[in-house]
């Protein structure tokens, strides 16, 4: 029995498994250690450089894209405006010609003019007016009822323009049986051609139902923010809707009132687009003509043979100066951060 | 007796709030559909519209030299232009929205402030020197010129919205996700992404309808009709040298470019209210 070796020893299953216990323990040993000096190395590295890759690997293609879409324009914009480009874009320097000429342009106040009308009828009538008055209505019905209602005023916003546009050419036709001339004439009123005759109340209307709905949003967030007891307690003194709405409703959204008007200033002023489908700026020499829509007049449209982008561009760069002041106005009195927070109301 | 008068006060101040803005739909549609319209009652109903404008070839009365673009090329534009600057828009912002959120470094305060006051500026009055930019670097009237203006003019929006959510989402969590074992990027992956699910949704959306809709940057961009999308085709048969074509026509194209945003508005509108409130509410 003495020379027996380990050999001739019958091998047990518990000696399999002792084997292979032994031989993945020894592999995974080695494949931890690589691993943990792997490890340390690139947490070594990440810590040393790793964030910055990160956040330029975030940061760079949205940079990107703002500095050759945003900053670029911005600085070209005045650029382009000291001279006397055409379509041929040749950079021939003009100095502060074209400034010189938007002061004497004999259509300039006529322009502005218009461009003011415009902005203070339909921030009046719709982008306030109108959206306090549904956001009023719809927080005092039934809330399914209510919010329904919401819903469809947000319509014309996300209509495309082309579209919205078209259907209140189509009802403003100077047909008798067009849709507004037919409304009309059931009251006896005759039938007119209205995108001649009254080109404005067709403008201001669109661009109105298309605005009213971000008014809207942010007063029934408002107005639902606040807290019902100021509503049983009105109504145990006996107030009566109306004076709910005068006395608690409308204090109570003062500053959302005041950052719509705001901000929806800046949107009108620049805005041209269903402007530019419904009336291109007639009928007529410069009647809906506001200043945006001029400027781009003026760059694209060649009246009399040549477009001027110079000069258009120096009418644009007063827009721009105006959007920058602005926006740095609203963020700094408007707190942005607080306005943009989740909306409170459901749909 | 009195909750029937306030049920009949209620319906009668819902219908005088709603029908201005419904009844214009109701009109494009039944237009599509009839022969004559007298007000908004139709006169004799026919498809031939409907017809006419799914067979792609729109054809034009008493010319022969001249063709409209097919109606399927500009549907098929009009897609590419939507999602192009959808997926874009969405990659881009939440990249740059989880870093403004997430990683400290030098310069982020003003990169923030940048950024909203980028979000209230209007981009449209750069339309001039925008224009300048594509035609130097080659891009003018094509498709592509147009998906990189809108997404970058819509950045900052989309980078504010995904910023916002993931701000949201508490930094425990994702501490609790990495102590319990996971990676960096599988807590990205596995615990942010789902939260933030909601703002990628409303990112996405928002960026879909906008391209859809766009028309001044499409209109100045683009000059060959092979690239037009829907607006233009619309505007064209609007106001445009074509607008004699039958209103009939016009309306079943207007309203085949309004069925995504039909859908949107049916089964998407928390995000569409969501977008309102962050995004431009310009007319």
């Amino acid at each position: 029995m003495s020379g027996e070796s380990i050999w001739q020893k019958e091998i047990s299953g518990e000696d399999i498994k002792r084997f292979f216990r032994v031989l993945f323990g020894a592999i995974k040993n080695v494949f931890v250690s690589v691993y943990n000096r792997f490890y340390d190395y690139g947490s070594q590295i990440i810590s040393k450089y790793g964030s910055k890759m990160a956040i330029s690997f975030f940061l760079i293609p949205s940079l990107g894209f703002i500095s050759v879409f945003y900053f670029l324009p911005f600085i070209l914009t005045f650029l382009i405006g000291l001279t006397s480009m055409d379509f041929t874009f040749q950079w021939n320097w003009v100095g502060l010609q074209n400034f010189i000429r938007i002061i004497n342009d004999s259509f300039a106040p006529k322009i502005l003019g218009n461009t003011f009308f415009y902005v203070f009828t339909t921030l009046s009538f719709f982008n306030v007016g109108m959206a306090l008055v549904v956001s009023l209505i719809t927080n005092h019905i039934p809330d399914e009822v209510g919010s329904a209602v919401r819903g469809i005023w947000l319509l014309p916003r996300i209509t495309p323009s082309t579209v919205y546009a078209l259907l209140w050419l189509w009802a403003a036709r100077r047909e008798s049986n067009a849709l507004i001339n037919w409304f009309l004439g059931l009251f006896g009123i005759p039938p007119t051609d209205w995108m001649l005759n009254h080109p404005w109340v067709i403008v201001i209307l669109v661009n109105g139902f298309v605005g009213t709905s971000f008014g809207m949003i942010v007063f029934t967030a408002a107005l639902k923010s606040i807290p019902e007891d100021y509503y049983r307690a009105a109504r145990v003194d006996g107030a009566s809707t109306w004076e709910i709405i005068r006395y608690i409703e409308i204090p109570m959204i003062k500053w959302p009132l005041l950052f719509v008007t705001a901000y929806q200033t800046l949107s009108l002023l620049t805005s041209f687009e269903y402007i530019l489908i419904l009336t291109d700026g007639g009928p007529g020499l410069y009647t809906t003509e506001v200043w945006s829509l001029y400027s781009y007049h003026v760059a694209f449209k060649s009246y009399g043979g040549t477009v001027e982008i110079g000069y258009g561009a120096a009418l644009a760069t007063v827009l721009v100066l105006i959007g920058i002041i602005l926006s740095i106005i609203y963020w700094r009195v408007f707190k942005f951060e607080e306005m943009m927070t989740e909306p409170k109301i459901e749909v | 007796m009195k909750m029937l008068s306030e049920k009949i006060g209620i319906g009668i101040v819902v219908a005088i709030l709603t029908i201005p803005v419904l009844i214009l739909y109701i009109y494009l549609f039944l237009i599509s559909v009839s022969e004559d319209m007298v007000g908004i009652f139709p006169t004799g109903f026919t498809l031939e519209n409907w017809l006419e404008v799914l067979d792609g070839e729109i054809p034009v009365a008493g010319a022969t030299f001249y063709k409209y673009p097919n109606i399927y090329q500009v549907a098929l534009n009009t897609f590419f232009l939507a999602v192009m600057i959808a997926l874009l828009e969405v990659i881009l912002s939440s990249l740059a929205g989880y870093s403004l959120s997430r990683f400290k470094f030098r310069g982020r305060s003003q990169l923030l402030t940048t950024i909203l006051i980028l979000h209230a500026f209007p981009g449209i009055t750069l339309l001039i020197a925008l224009f300048f930019i594509l035609v130097q670097i080659g891009l003018y009237n094509t498709l592509i010129g147009v998906i990189l203006v809108k997404v970058a003019l819509e950045l900052p929006l989309g980078i504010w919205i995904m910023k916002g959510f993931f701000d949201g989402i508490s930094w425990d969590m994702e501490m609790s996700a990495l102590v319990d074992g996971c990676s960096r990027l599988g807590a990205w992956w596995r615990v942010i992404m789902p939260n933030v699910r909601n703002g990628l949704m409303a990112v996405l959306i928002f960026g879909f309808l906008s391209g859809w809709a766009e028309f001044i940057y499409a209109q100045t961009f683009i000059a060959e009709q092979n690239f037009w999308t829907f607006s233009m085709l619309v505007y064209a048969f609007t106001i445009g040298e074509y607008s004699y074509i039958k209103p009939g026509i016009t309306a079943a194209i207007a309203l085949l470019y309004m069925i995504p945003v039909i859908l949107f508005f049916l089964f998407a509108q928390k995000y569409l209210l969501r977008i309102q409130l962050i995004g431009k509410g310009g007319a």
